[in-house]
């Protein structure tokens, strides 16, 4: 038992260390924070709720906006996490260290999804406190029905938790795309196909609403950003959690296939 | 010392052997890139990938079926529950609907009256009147922008004639209009009784010439149409129409429309009518023209007319133009709807495209390519070549294959295609390739630059899918997308635009419904540009770095 726990925090360690000792993750994940935060507070400072006027303007979607393009930037990270271990070779060693290939896998998640939340969190809370610096200021007060942007709302703390978890979801669902294709190139074009593509197949099925639907429910980030949503929640396709649920089972599947064919293919 | 055991050399020999033997080293230099290309099978599978994820995304995700059921009746769907639009003489859909007080006309003659006013009314509960009593119950007073009352000659009152008008506009001065897609602008600013206008067609056979005047004695021609065809007889007279009112509030996340009917009241005097078969003394008869119109600006039932004396007053609802795309427009779909895979397609080409660069970083072949040939910017154009000619191809082949099956498919569910001319055409099946041959030496020139795949991967991806994806599914307000449409690389995507933008229309002319900022080869030079400068930077850094 003990011995099993020492392989698992030297696994851990021997990931950090890697982590640690190269440039490119700190910097994306500096990336992503300047991201979600920069993105969310351009959004908050174009947008306008005239008085007089009836905004269906959800607060809590806009002032996460930045989710959309900080994903990407996760995507990067946790690719590269796998991806740069083949390309330069390393991977034969690390295998040889540390035959267990599963735990390497489940060490590296642990890791990145760990940073990533971490970094999530302060994004997210930078987008917050930009949204509630200017979007009470350009019409969007409680008053008016908007909901309050503060962690003590109900509906906010879930969507600003579940902002943060869908980007160590996102982690996950890159690292298992990794594990499965190695070449960093396909692995994130293959993560940001899966992302951006639906919403714009949504977009173009216009006509057929039952479809649409179908699509809304299974594509990971409509479904998995339905977590952001405060208001409206009946005419959604799927509740908030189902929807980050839909996300969570495209990065399990993501993280078994990535399993298998690391421990049955050659390195 | 001696003359002629010398040969000197001319200069422009020296120069012409130096071009033949550079020509003759970049093609070797093309040889070994397309060598190196088409020998990774990877490469090979993923152009194919491109290919193969453009039609099935254009052909099996992206498609509308029109469906309905009549109260309990079995459910139907496609061409079964659409009733056909009315098709103008040029082939293209039409509006074709407004109140008409008209007479016969011969082959020439003449047509003038004086317009004194001209109000509206819209609003109201989608057409349904309130009160059968009074039509008008629950309407706000208003003008559309493109509200019309004036006078037309007409084929006849079947939807669909040929016709030439001028009239006068809720917002847009006099104009003369004819065959639907041609709009020429008159004297500018409102009607009234103080500033009434008076209008006059004169028909000379197949040719139709308006005229606009402030005091019925100094005319001025506005515009002059050639009616191919005419028949003999045709009808001519006043009318009143006016286009649906279209609200469209933009949120960020969303946009929320509403479309409601309207009505225009055309007043007309001092009308005169020569070459009219009865004289010019027959009586007039008021019909309403395409009341039956199955997707349109729809009927407040309150269209009419009364004469009084020499006056008479006119109330009509609809519009006499193009149909276009947008709200209220009906089943419709643009010839480059069944493109939206190319999104798909050039993920696969970006990431082709990149790693023919970055490959040679990571295998440290691109010391030995740089050592056969050490001027590097003709190896990054050599690449560039390569895998643009390939993309070009990929391109092209899966919109030859996905326009016309995608045209086909939209048919049969009920759809109406917006007919493109044989020119349109070519240039969206031919721009498709374009556009992904472009990306590609962008996504390639990044890839040089960078040297990291996943960095350049994905900096192609955000800045050529994420502002159309922003775009389509409203994440950002109407403005902020179109801009980003303007100055990304994603405005490339403008030279697949196959729909006409018609001034004379009031529509939504925005990304989501077809339209995009910029015209189709401005769009793509902004990508162009891009490339451009994305290139040369590959140049510089190539040469300047360590390889």
């Amino acid at each position: 038992m003990n011995m099993t726990l020492a392989v698992r925090r030297d696994a851990l360690h021997a990931e950090w260390t890697k982590l640690r000792t190269v440039s490119g993750p700190a910097w994306l994940l500096a990336g992503l924070v300047a991201a979600t935060v920069g993105v969310g507070a351009a959004v908050d400072a174009a947008s306008r709720c005239p008085a007089g006027e009836v905004c269906q303007v959800d607060t809590a979607k806009l002032t996460f906006t930045g989710i959309d393009l900080g994903q990407a930037v996760v995507a990067i990270l946790a690719v590269l996490a796998f991806s740069n271990e083949y390309s330069n070779g390393m991977i034969r060693v690390t295998l040889a260290a540390m035959p267990r290939r599963g735990l390497v896998l489940a060490a590296k998640a642990a890791l990145v999804t760990g940073l990533v939340l971490v970094a999530g969190a302060v994004g997210v809370l930078g987008s917050l406190l930009a949204g509630r610096l200017m979007l009470p200021g350009h019409g969007y007060t409680v008053a008016r029905g908007f909901t309050a942007l503060s962690l003590s709302d109900g509906p906010m703390l879930r969507a600003a938790a579940g902002s943060i978890l869908y980007l160590g979801l996102i982690a996950l669902l890159s690292l298992g795309v990794a594990a499965l294709v190695r070449e960093a190139a396909v692995a994130i074009g293959v993560v940001l196909a899966l992302l951006y593509l639906f919403p714009i197949i949504v977009a173009s099925v216009g006509a057929d609403p039952h479809w649409q639907r179908h699509l809304e429910q299974i594509g990971p980030m409509q479904a998995g950003l339905y977590i952001q949503a405060t208001t409206n929640l009946h005419a959604l396709p799927l509740s908030p959690w189902a929807g980050l649920g839909v996300l969570a089972l495209w990065s399990a599947g993501a993280l078994l296939l990535g399993a298998l064919s690391l421990s049955l293919r050659d390195a | 010392m001696s003359a002629g055991t010398t040969t000197p050399v001319r200069p422009d020999d020296a120069a012409g052997a130096a071009r033949f033997g550079f020509l003759n080293g970049f093609a070797s230099l093309l040889r070994a890139e397309w060598i190196k290309f088409r020998s990774v099978r990877g490469w090979v599978i993923g152009m194919i990938v491109a290919v193969v994820v453009m039609e099935f995304m254009g052909l099996f995700l992206a498609q509308a079926h029109v469906g309905c059921q009549v109260s309990g009746g079995p459910a139907k769907s496609g061409a079964a529950c659409v009733q056909p639009m009315p098709l103008g003489p040029g082939g293209e859909a039409v509006n074709d609907q407004y109140y008409f007080v008209h007479q016969p006309l011969g082959s020439s003659g003449t047509l003038t009256v004086r317009l004194t006013s001209l109000t509206g009314w819209y609003g109201g509960n989608g057409g349904v009147p309130a009160a059968p009593s009074n039509p008008l119950a629950g309407l706000q007073r208003g003008l559309q922008p493109w509200s019309k009352a004036g006078i037309i000659i007409t084929d006849s009152t079947k939807q669909g004639s040929a016709y030439a008008a001028i009239m006068s506009t809720g917002s847009h001065g006099v104009a003369m209009q004819y065959n639907y897609t041609s709009s020429v602008a008159g004297r500018p600013g409102a009607v009234g009784p103080a500033s009434p206008r008076w209008l006059r067609l004169v028909r000379s056979g197949d040719a139709i010439s308006g005229y606009d005047s402030a005091d019925g004695a100094h005319w001025t021609l506005v515009g002059a149409a050639h009616l191919a065809g005419l028949a003999d007889t045709v009808q001519a007279g006043m009318f009143a129409t006016s286009p649906q009112h279209t609200q469209v509030t933009q949120f960020v996340g969303h946009s929320q429309g509403q479309i409601s009917p309207s009505l225009a009241t055309g007043v007309f005097d001092h009308v005169r009518l020569s070459g009219g078969s009865a004289g010019g003394g027959g009586a007039w008869t008021g019909d309403n023209v395409g009341s039956n119109q199955p997707f349109g600006p729809g009927s407040t039932q309150a269209e009419t007319f009364h004469q009084a004396g020499g006056r008479f007053t006119i109330t009509g609802s609809g519009d006499i133009a193009p149909v276009v795309n947008g709200m209220g427009s009906g089943p419709t779909a643009s010839i480059s709807q069944h493109l939206i895979g190319t999104f798909a397609g050039l993920i696969a080409v970006a990431v082709v495209a990149v790693m023919f660069m970055t490959a040679e970083y990571r295998r440290g072949l691109i010391r030995l390519t740089l050592a056969a040939s050490p001027r590097r910017w003709r190896v990054l154009v050599a690449k560039a070549v390569v895998v643009g000619a390939v993309s070009f191809v990929a391109g092209l082949v899966a919109a030859v294959i996905a326009v016309p099956i995608g045209a086909h498919i939209d048919h049969v569910n009920g759809l109406y295609v917006f007919q493109a001319s044989a020119a349109t055409t070519a240039r969206v099946l031919a721009g498709t390739g374009l556009l992904l041959a472009v990306m590609a030496v962008l996504a390639l020139a990044i890839g040089s630059m960078v040297r990291r795949s996943a960095v350049a991967v994905t900096a192609v991806i955000v800045g050529i899918v994420v502002p159309y994806f922003l775009g389509v599914a409203q994440v950002l307000p109407t403005s902020a997308s179109e801009w980003l449409m303007r100055v990304t690389p994603a405005a490339g995507f403008s030279v697949q635009q196959s729909l006409v933008v018609y001034p004379q229309v009031t529509n939504s002319y925005t990304t989501p419904n077809g339209y995009y900022p910029l015209g189709p080869w401005g769009g793509f030079a902004v990508l162009c540009g891009w490339a451009l400068v994305a290139m040369a930077g590959a140049v510089y850094l190539l040469r300047r770095r360590d390889a």
